[in-house]
């Protein structure tokens, strides 16, 4: 690019701007070329990025890169080019009916502070389509889709920025003398800033209304609105906040949690474990340490989780496989060991109870009022042996009794993956919490 | 030596991270949220950058942004979130954004069942938005293949300039299972053509209709333009059909004459096989234990599990139906690939589904019954 002066943004390539005689969008473009010029800002640093509607057909127009999206979704383009390039100027022009379709990234935008400037070219209509009504034609107004008077309210485009947080946002017509300038002040803004800039459409809504520009000015005043800067309130823009929040919060990065297999296992074939407790009984993560005891000991495994939306209450079954031979089919449709540790978790898999195989052992809390079931029973004091470590262990302790009794593993594998992936009390407390579930298992076997 | 206990959802964000994945945008939503939270986590300490959008809309809408400006991207959602994404992937087409785009599927339609495993979204997927034209879709079946797929969708999407769908399930987006991603051998990293600065660029560039254009970013020094309106070469807005029909034939070609390098299937044919087992995604897992079950009863059956979706990997199957008087497609949904399957069947060729919607896997012995080989 050269850098000798910018005197026009626009291309004499494609002939006059396109827009019908006396149509307010003509002076708009022509006023952002003024600022540009104003700004000299290199066309390889601008993107015009445009909406769908008639301002649609202008970032041809322009000299710098041109983006033109879907309707109503060009402040979520602006965005993502601004948030992937935040030195680049993006200018983003939509129309009233992109601040209808697309409100919620008017919203977001302003919440967020990202630094883009919104130009809207706001004529009451959808000239392109029409003339039908939108979200910014007056009550009473005339268009193809209100054809007795529009019995809607027009929202206040700026008002609605600025409640959700604008941090610059100026109000015009395009008959402002100074409209180059303001839109220069927005551009040179560093978070967002926005202008609702009103104007005709001679097409539609001039000859249905016979709206002339007095009655522009009028219709502004009877608004009760106010036109020029209506809000200066810098704060930081978006992306220097996220650089910022990220360098002061940051912490080390999680360490995997790697497993080198250094223990033997006893497993001839693959074994599917069905854990059922409630929310709080560290089930799910209790099982995941199994499973990495499980791949201490050269085994592979698979877990999948079933517990409520509401995951602080309500039951959390956990179905585990662990098998010397990769693991395909992962579902359990005939576990080997069904763990059952709370009233919760057993309304939860009453039906399955009832199911399981002479082949399977049950695990049931010793306080449990189990169903009929073929599998063989072992009850055990799962929720008064963890109260006396930790109320919460109970997973510890049931998986490490189901270990023991069966021996598929050693339970130092289990003592392993805590003391590998758990840290200080937490890591404390489980290992007491394996103990004690060995314990329940360890008497009996040497009695 | 690497061996993690890791969900699905958490080897797709690892793949896309290995593959140098630099902007992430997405919306909550089960099952595909972990992937949102750990890009979010991850990306600023690979110096990169991941925002949770206002819906997904916007998600995907900062996402082309963002690739048009030289990022490489990632969105993740399920079905619902794919629902509102489609007018927007009808542009990324359209302005040959190279993008990665994540469905981990859960029960549908509509809400449906947020955290029950589903494979509804294989059609959809491949007509996901108005016009009908190609995208490339790739389906894991196991947390080592969402690693894996995820990395290579990156690849594809740079070199075909195209949005590319990664379809995995709940099922195994979120179960963990015992795998060592460093152990999986990964191509080399694909970046995007650049212009060579021998002609005038033109956003839309090319020669043979196959032809995929070089891409300058958005902020780069040559100056680009990007439309979702009917356009030429150089994005500007055409009504010639000629013109309009040069461009529809360039974003199909490019797509469907490369579908022999985009093929990745495994097989496991028999040379006298009377029976095909064609699956993919989680399916695929029971219906490698289904063939190898009905070999040890004497079957004669071979096996092809797809890898990638769409484009067709119509050489492979044709192959691996050749000389089978039975073909069995077991899915998780009511018979979309069967469609595929039936148009490439030689004439006297029976093709069989085994199909259901309930939200559970199909396990072994349903593909046994049902496929007729129990």
């Amino acid at each position: 690019m050269s850098t000798s002066a910018y005197t026009s943004y626009l291309t004499d390539k494609l002939g006059p701007l396109p827009f019908c005689p006396g149509c307010g969008h003509d002076p708009l473009i022509k006023a952002i070329d003024k600022a540009l010029v104003q700004l000299q800002l290199p066309p390889d640093k601008v993107v015009i990025v445009t909406d769908i509607g008639c301002i649609g057909l202008s970032d041809r127009y322009f000299v710098t890169h041109g983006f033109h999206g879907l309707h109503g979704r060009s402040i979520t383009y602006g965005c993502g080019l601004k948030l992937a390039r935040p030195d680049l100027t993006v200018i983003v022009l939509k129309g009233d009916g992109g601040c209808g379709i697309g409100g919620t990234h008017l919203l977001n935008v302003a919440r967020r502070n990202i630094g883009i400037t919104l130009i809207v070219g706001n004529n009451f209509n959808y000239g392109m389509t029409g003339g039908q009504h939108s979200v910014t034609t007056p009550t009473d107004g005339l268009t193809a889709t209100t054809p007795w008077g529009n019995v809607e309210g027009p929202m206040d485009i700026c008002g609605t920025a600025i409640a959700a947080g604008a941090a610059w946002a100026s109000r015009g017509t395009v008959y402002d003398k100074d409209l180059a300038d303001r839109i220069a002040e927005a551009i040179r803004q560093p978070g967002f800033a926005m202008l609702d800039i009103w104007e005709l459409c001679t097409a539609y809504y001039v000859p249905r209304n016979r709206f002339k520009k007095k009655d522009l000015y009028e219709l502004i005043e009877n608004c009760g609105l106010e036109l020029g800067l209506l809000v200066d309130k810098p704060r930081a823009e978006y992306s220097a906040r996220y650089r910022e929040a990220y360098e002061t919060g940051k912490k080390a990065a999680r360490p995997r949690r790697e497993v080198e297999p250094a223990f033997t296992n006893a497993l001839g074939r693959r074994t599917g474990i069905v854990i059922a407790g409630s929310a709080g009984q560290k089930i799910r993560s209790s099982a995941t340490l199994f499973a990495e005891a499980a791949m201490f000991a050269g085994l592979n495994a698979t877990q999948k989780d079933d517990y409520p939306i509401t995951v602080m209450t309500g039951h959390s079954v956990t179905e585990l496989n662990v098998s010397p031979t990769a693991i395909e089919y992962t579902a359990i449709e005939s576990p080997d060991c069904f763990v059952v540790v709370s009233d919760e978790a057993l309304k939860k898999v009453r039906q399955r109870i009832g199911k399981l195989p002479e082949t399977c052992t049950l695990y049931a809390e010793e306080s449990l009022e189990l169903p009929e079931t073929r599998a063989k029973v072992v009850r055990l004091p799962f929720v008064r042996t963890a109260r006396k470590i930790d109320r919460l262990s109970i997973g510890i302790v049931a998986l490490a009794a189901v270990l023991r009794d069966t021996g598929m593993f050693p339970t130092d594998a289990y003592a392993k993956a805590i003391s590998a992936f758990q840290k200080g009390e937490v890591a404390d407390v489980n290992l007491k919490a394996l103990e004690a579930g060995i314990q329940l298992i360890a008497p009996r076997t040497e009695a | 030596m690497g061996l993690e206990f890791l969900e699905g959802n958490e080897a797709v964000v690892r793949g896309a991270l290995r593959a140098k994945c630099d902007f992430f945008a997405g919306y909550p939503i089960t099952p595909s949220s972990t992937i949102l939270q750990s890009m979010l986590e991850l990306l600023p300490q690979a110096g990169g950058i991941g925002i949770q959008a206002e819906d997904e809309i916007a998600s995907i809408g900062f996402c082309i942004g963002a690739a048009m400006a030289g990022r490489k991207v990632l969105t993740a959602t399920s079905g619902p979130g794919i629902s509102l994404y489609s007018e927007n992937i009808g542009l990324a087409i359209m302005g040959e954004t190279p993008m990665v785009i994540v469905n981990v599927q859960r029960q549908g339609p509509a809400t449906g069942s947020a955290t029950k495993g589903a494979e509804g979204d294989i059609q959809f997927t491949r007509w996901v938005t108005s016009g009908g034209l190609p995208v490339i879709v790739l389906s894991p079946a196991t947390v080592g293949e969402s690693y894996e797929l995820a990395y290579r969708a990156f690849n594809l999407a740079e070199q075909y300039r195209v949005p590319v769908f990664l379809l995995t399930n709940k099922e195994i987006g979120m179960t963990r299972e015992s795998v060592d991603l460093d152990a999986i051998a990964l191509p080399p990293l694909v970046e995007r053509k650049r212009p060579d600065g021998t002609r005038d660029y033109l956003p839309h560039d090319f020669e043979a209709a196959s032809d995929v254009p070089a891409f300058s970013d958005f902020g780069g020094d040559r100056i680009a333009r990007y439309t979702t309106s009917t356009h030429d070469k150089g994005a500007y807005l055409t009504a010639s059909p000629a013109v309009i029909q040069e461009m529809i034939d360039h974003y199909t070609a490019k797509v469907d004459e490369a579908a022999d390098d985009i093929a990745m299937v495994r097989e496991d044919l028999q040379d006298d096989a009377e029976v095909l087992v064609l699956s993919y995604g989680v399916t695929s897992r029971s219906a490698d234990v289904a063939v190898r079950q009905a070999r040890a009863k004497g079957v004669k059956v071979s096996a092809l599990v797809l890898q990638t979706l769409f484009p067709v990997p119509a050489k492979a199957i044709a192959g691996a139906m050749a000389g089978v008087r039975k073909v069995i497609v077991p899915e998780m949904n009511m018979g979309q690939y069967r469609l595929e399957v039936e148009r490439l069947a030689p004439s006297g060729v029976e093709v069989v589904g085994v199909n259901k919607m309930d939200t559970t896997l199909i396990s072994p012995g349903e593909i046994l019954e049902q496929g007729g080989l129990s």
